[in-house]
């Protein structure tokens, strides 16, 4: 049998085993301490391998990296702010271009759309299957969207025969077929690949927004319509406004997906070729291909700060929920 | 009511109705095809030869369907090698499901349940770590798996389930502790009167009420695990032996020329494994990724 296969085994029995015996033993320990000790020292021992994988993995790491970005390629050199004015005048900008361009775009169609979609099954018989329908490409990677795209956007000289959807509409209309993909004239590949993101991502706006339509009390817009408001003043006076917060939540998702983005990017225009460069395949790049770290790391801590308001916006988020509770 | 009153009621304002609402219809109806089209395409595709995909349309098989075979699956599996990919995503996901949601359920019944100095504080730094780019980790992680305890151990699964461990953990504790907060009071406490340990607390009362958030969480982290490229890349790298399928499926979507017919086809083996768990436990899964609004 595959060596793997026991060693994927024994991690699924004896970790799961291990991490029992641990609780199961942090408790013996504490049987040995003094009363009031034992409620002292309990939760510590519960939260130890949480905080040590968190602190090794994941805040230790962060603070490393920024001291990298101020290093030579191979942290050996102090550097200064040399690996930021690199970026900023070399592939820095276009990718925070592109970026803006991701994060813009990708927020306005999610909700727009997905609002659309949370009003509009609200008042059919089949809504519960139309955002099952828009939610599916939610439990496909990346990478599975980019290849069901590829055949969407598949280019063939104008003249033969059209293999992909789009470009058969196109030709149809009496257009001539576009390479989508490689064709950087007003960043067309990027709205292409900026288009597969919202695909993927409508659905999860239409389940949160109308989660929040259905808690909104039919009375109160019943009282609206009754004093003669038309539909729409209904819509922009009271849903909207209802609905605001839980906008709000659904932008901040979007806008760190839209400063995420690579899978596509990656797959699709061969890690940012053509124009469609963004922060994370750049520092994928400088990292993995250059092996250049100073530089690999000044990208990440972009990249963290421009992510920076939305972690303060999720804490105070936090704070208010934890308050009203 | 009767049957006969309603259909005559019904008649002329229930046509006036369909008429009037037809719109919204035809709208919702657009967007669904939309929606749906591009898997459907792919799905088509994938059982048919090289030759017609890059020659013709796959809608072309809607008026004239020929040609269509599972040739693809078999090569795709046996020639690209896929089956073992699949495998090896099995061997990642499942371990780097398993570990983080155990983890997280102790310590979020500590956040939870227990009483400590800076556990607000302490939880606030979690809720900000739930957002963290992972790129700014990826440099100081990839050099101290160089030498892990004096092994180099990038490209095995011990680096990547550990990262998707330590990756997943933030969300994790974050989803459970806040399900077993709002777990009822009462319950713990007549259970400590009754001379219950924490221990016996954790384990027969808020594991057994935790589990439809538990249930969450594993999809939840299943699916993304399963989905992910990038921390593949990044500590399995060029290692094919230890590659989940996205990996080989971005480098086979990228190579043109060779590989365009197994494409579609490599595409739903990688895509079953998410859409049966979505389309079985799409409840548990919805709710998981709605929770996971924060994650981003």
């Amino acid at each position: 049998m595959d060596s793997r296969i026991i060693t994927a085994l024994e991690v699924v029995l004896v970790v799961p085993a291990v991490l029992v015996g641990y609780i199961l033993a942090t408790e013996r320990l504490i049987s040995l301490a003094q009363g009031k000790w034992r409620e002292r020292i309990r939760p510590w021992l519960w939260l130890t391998p949480a905080l040590v994988l968190l602190t090794a993995f994941l805040i230790v790491p962060t603070i490393q990296t920024v001291w990298y970005s101020f290093h030579n390629k191979d942290g050996t050199q102090w550097r200064g702010l040399d690996n930021y004015a690199w970026f900023l005048n070399g592939p820095g900008l276009a990718s925070l271009v592109n970026n803006v361009l991701w994060v813009v775009f990708l927020t306005l169609g999610t909700i727009l759309v997905g609002l659309a979609v949370a009003v509009l099954a609200d008042r059919v018989r089949y809504e519960s299957f139309a955002k099952s329908i828009l939610f599916m490409p939610m439990a496909i990677s990346g990478v599975c969207a980019a290849l069901i795209w590829k055949f969407m956007y598949w280019y063939q000289v104008p003249g033969v025969p059209q293999t992909g959807v789009v470009n058969e509409v196109l030709t149809k209309a009496g257009q001539n077929p576009i390479p989508f993909l490689i064709d950087s004239d007003f960043k067309i590949d990027t709205f292409a690949l900026i288009f597969i993101m919202i695909w993927m991502w409508t659905g999860f706006g239409t389940v949160i927004l109308s989660a929040s339509l259905k808690s909104i009390s039919p009375e109160l817009l019943e009282a609206a319509r009754v004093d003669g408001a038309t539909e729409w003043q209904v819509f922009r006076k009271i849903t909207f406004p209802l609905l605001a917060p839980t906008i709000a939540v659904v932008s901040t998702t979007m806008i760190i997906t839209g400063l995420k983005a690579f899978d596509l990017v990656y797959t699709l225009t061969a890690n940012g070729s053509y124009d469609t460069q963004v922060i994370a395949n750049e520092m994928y790049n400088q990292y993995f291909n250059f092996g250049q770290y100073g530089r690999g790391a000044a990208i990440a801590v972009v990249l963290l700060i421009a992510i920076i308001p939305v972690m303060l916006f999720n804490i105070r988020r936090f704070q208010f929920q934890e308050g009203i509770r | 009511m009767t049957a006969a009153t309603i259909a005559q009621g019904e008649s002329p304002s229930h046509l006036r109705r369909l008429l009037r609402r037809a719109p919204l219809h035809l709208a919702l109806g657009a967007l669904l095809f939309i929606w749906l089209i591009p898997t459907i395409g792919v799905f088509i595709n994938s059982f048919r030869s090289a030759d017609a995909i890059t020659s013709s349309g796959w809608w072309t098989v809607l008026t004239a369907p020929s040609g269509l075979n599972l040739d693809n699956y078999s090569q795709v599996l046996s020639q690209e090698d896929l089956g073992s990919k699949f495998l090896n995503s099995l061997y990642i996901t499942i371990p780097a499901t398993i570990i983080p949601t155990m983890l997280a359920a102790f310590t979020a019944y500590a956040f939870a349940w227990m009483k400590f100095p800076g556990r607000t504080w302490l939880f606030l730094v979690l809720v900000a770590l739930i957002v963290i780019p992972l790129q700014t980790t990826f440099i100081p992680i990839g050099r101290m798996f160089n030498n892990f305890f004096g092994a180099n151990i990038n490209g095995t699964f011990l680096a990547i389930w550990l990262a998707h461990t330590a990756y997943g953990l933030p969300f994790a504790i974050y989803l459970l502790r806040n399900f077993m907060g709002s777990l009822p009071r009462e319950v713990f406490e007549s259970a400590y009167i009754d001379g219950a340990s924490p221990v016996t607390a954790f384990f027969r009362l808020a594991l057994p009420m935790s589990v439809p958030a538990i249930a969450s969480l594993v999809i939840f982290q299943f699916v993304f695990v399963w989905n992910d490229l990038l921390v593949a890349l990044i500590f399995i790298g060029p290692n094919t032996d230890n590659q989940p399928l996205t990996q080989a499926l971005a480098s086979l979507v990228n190579s043109y020329g060779s590989g365009w017919q197994y494409l579609a086809a490599a595409g739903f083996i990688a895509m079953i494994v998410p859409l049966l768990v979505f389309l079985s436990l799409q409840r548990f899964f919805v709710r998981g990724i709605s929770a996971g609004s924060v994650k981003g």
